[in-house]
């Protein structure tokens, strides 16, 4: 057995910016989270707010990884640290997961001013909003200056994730057709900035036009409007990278001079709160409830009780079961 | 719903190519067996170096850092592994590793301090099993 550090002692070290609490806290909150561990979360977000947190999204192969990890160097360049949560889908079979983003990421370790950490989408019920935000605050706390999430741009769950995000980038890459037109579809509205990756690719520049000609369309007229670019990268030429890092800038640059950060700091804390509440219940279901909501759906199949009621009196006796430190 | 049981967590497992080793077979084999029992692994990648994967190992806190060796470095590559552990007071993690080595050699990185050797021939299962028992021996952490 080994000697267990308290999560509130992990949380003074953190604030000190301790790379190993930094990753254990992240590990605890990761594996559910119990009241110790909430408490010394709650302390920590006292000091969050301060890195610029970016999400970058798009489909498997498209692209991520890679440009996290030249976007990391062009931030190290430019003086800034950076923490980056990576997330890979889980089997559904058996909920566990190969991590495979650290492949690409591989030069960016033994630099105390990058910290990388893989994580799982876990089962369906598990939530994988809540772990991934705790780990972005842990980072936040932990002094990193810019925090980057890779996920895929699938299931509400990641979007919500990227919509947590100050700046949300978009990685589209070339010639993947119909998929892209989907991707599009549903996470055009959330980009702040989009990549089209793979531009040593020659048909690069169709995909480049279809979508500067679909921003076109779907742009407002009018003064101090965010106007959402187009930056081709290419880890191949080594290109673009730095006028992404140039693009993420000037859109945070914009939310704090038009002020949109404020409504944007409320859809963050929108989005987590509502995540968590959503957690909470479905938790709940899953294991205090489960004995009376087995009573309940007997009810609900033999037409005593309709769905609505039986949801309304689950929820009411929830009520009595939910621990603050959840 | 066996990873919403907030009691049991998911065991976390890194596994590593370190140095020249191109042989990737086994830890595939072994990487996919893993995801399968229901454990997460955070696989490196080939030709990383020591420091590289110490590093990584500690950011994703893994459970185990499992090595995977058939290079015949092994005597040169698990005493830095644990070396590096302990300059980063990170010795309480778990080290495994698999490959071709052979029996003296085992004995010796046993001595070590190296918990667990899976050579060859090592029906999947016995993997799982060991990396469970390995982590309940060894705690909450
Ligand atoms: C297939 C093979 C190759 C393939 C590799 C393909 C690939 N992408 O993996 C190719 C043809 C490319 C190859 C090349 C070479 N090979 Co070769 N290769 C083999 C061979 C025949 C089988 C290895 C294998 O895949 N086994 C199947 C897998 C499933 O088994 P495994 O890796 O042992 O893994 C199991 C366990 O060990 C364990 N395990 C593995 N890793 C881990 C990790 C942990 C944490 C745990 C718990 C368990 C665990 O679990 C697995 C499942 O049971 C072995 C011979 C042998 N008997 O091992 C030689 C062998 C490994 N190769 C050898 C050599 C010398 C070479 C070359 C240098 C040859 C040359 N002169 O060019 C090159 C080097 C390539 C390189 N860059 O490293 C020697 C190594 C000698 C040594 N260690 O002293 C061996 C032992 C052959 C021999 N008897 O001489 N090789
Ligand atoms: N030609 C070319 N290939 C790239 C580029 N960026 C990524 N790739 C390749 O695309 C594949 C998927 O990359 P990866 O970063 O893992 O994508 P992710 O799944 O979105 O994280 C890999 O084979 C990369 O080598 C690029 O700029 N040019
Ligand atoms: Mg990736």
């Amino acid at each position: 057995m080994i000697n267990r550090i308290p999560s509130m002692e992990l949380a003074e070290r953190v604030r000190e910016g301790h790379l190993r609490a930094i990753a254990r806290l992240i590990t605890r909150v990761e594996s559910g989270g119990d009241p110790e561990v909430r408490q010394a979360l709650a302390e920590l977000y006292k000091s969050t707010g301060r890195a610029h947190v970016v999400g970058i999204t798009g489909v498997p192969g498209a692209g991520k990884s890679t440009l996290v990890t030249q976007l990391v160097h062009e931030y190290r360049a430019s003086g800034r640290t950076v923490g980056v949560v990576a997330i890979d889908p889980s089997s559904p079979f058996s909920g566990g997961a190969i991590l495979g983003d650290r492949i690409r990421m591989g030069d960016l370790v033994s630099d105390p001013g990058v910290f990388i950490r893989s994580m799982a989408t876990r089962g369906t019920l598990g939530g994988l909003a809540r772990p991934a935000l705790d780990a972005v605050d842990l980072l936040d706390a932990g002094g990193f200056d810019v925090v980057l999430i890779e996920t895929v741009g699938v299931g509400q769950d990641e979007v919500d994730i990227v919509r947590a995000a100050h700046t949300t980038v978009v990685v589209n890459a070339p010639g993947l057709g119909d998929d892209v037109q989907a991707i599009k579809a549903g996470v055009l509205e959330i980009a702040d900035v989009h990549v089209v990756s793979k531009a040593d690719r020659p048909d690069s520049n169709k995909t480049i036009q279809e979508l500067k000609a679909m921003l076109m369309m779907s742009l407002e007229p009018g003064e101090g409007i965010w106007r959402v670019p187009v930056v081709p990268t290419s880890s191949e030429k080594h290109t673009g990278f730095g006028e992404l890092m140039a693009a993420i800038d000037r859109h945070s640059e914009h939310l704090e001079r038009s002020g949109e950060i404020t409504e944007r700091r409320r859809q963050i804390a929108l989005t987590r709160v509502v995540k968590v509440a959503e957690e909470i219940v479905r938790d709940n279901f899953a294991r205090d409830s489960r004995s009376q909501t087995e009573e309940l759906l007997k009810k609900v199949t033999q037409r005593e009780l309709d769905p609505h009621g039986a949801a309304v009196t689950l929820l009411k006796a929830m009520k009595e079961t939910i621990h603050e430190s959840h | 719903m066996q990873n919403n049981d907030n009691s049991a967590a998911v065991i976390r497992v890194m596994l590593a190519k370190i140095g020249l080793d191109g042989h990737d077979r086994g830890i595939k084999v072994v990487a996919r067996a893993l995801r399968d029992a229901g454990m997460d692994v955070v696989y490196t990648g080939l030709h990383r170096t020591p420091e590289e994967v110490v590093d990584a190992a500690i950011q994703e806190d893994v459970d185990i850092l499992g090595i995977s060796l058939l290079s015949g470095a092994h005597m040169h590559i698990f005493p830095k592994v644990l070396e590096l552990l302990k300059a980063k007071e990170a010795e309480d993690m778990i080290v495994a590793g698999g490959g071709v080595i052979p029996d003296d050699d085992v004995k010796e990185l046993y001595q070590m301090g190296v918990d667990k050797i899976l050579l060859q021939d090592t029906p999947p299962q016995e993997i799982i099993d060991s990396f469970r028992q390995l982590v309940a021996e060894r705690g909450a952490r």
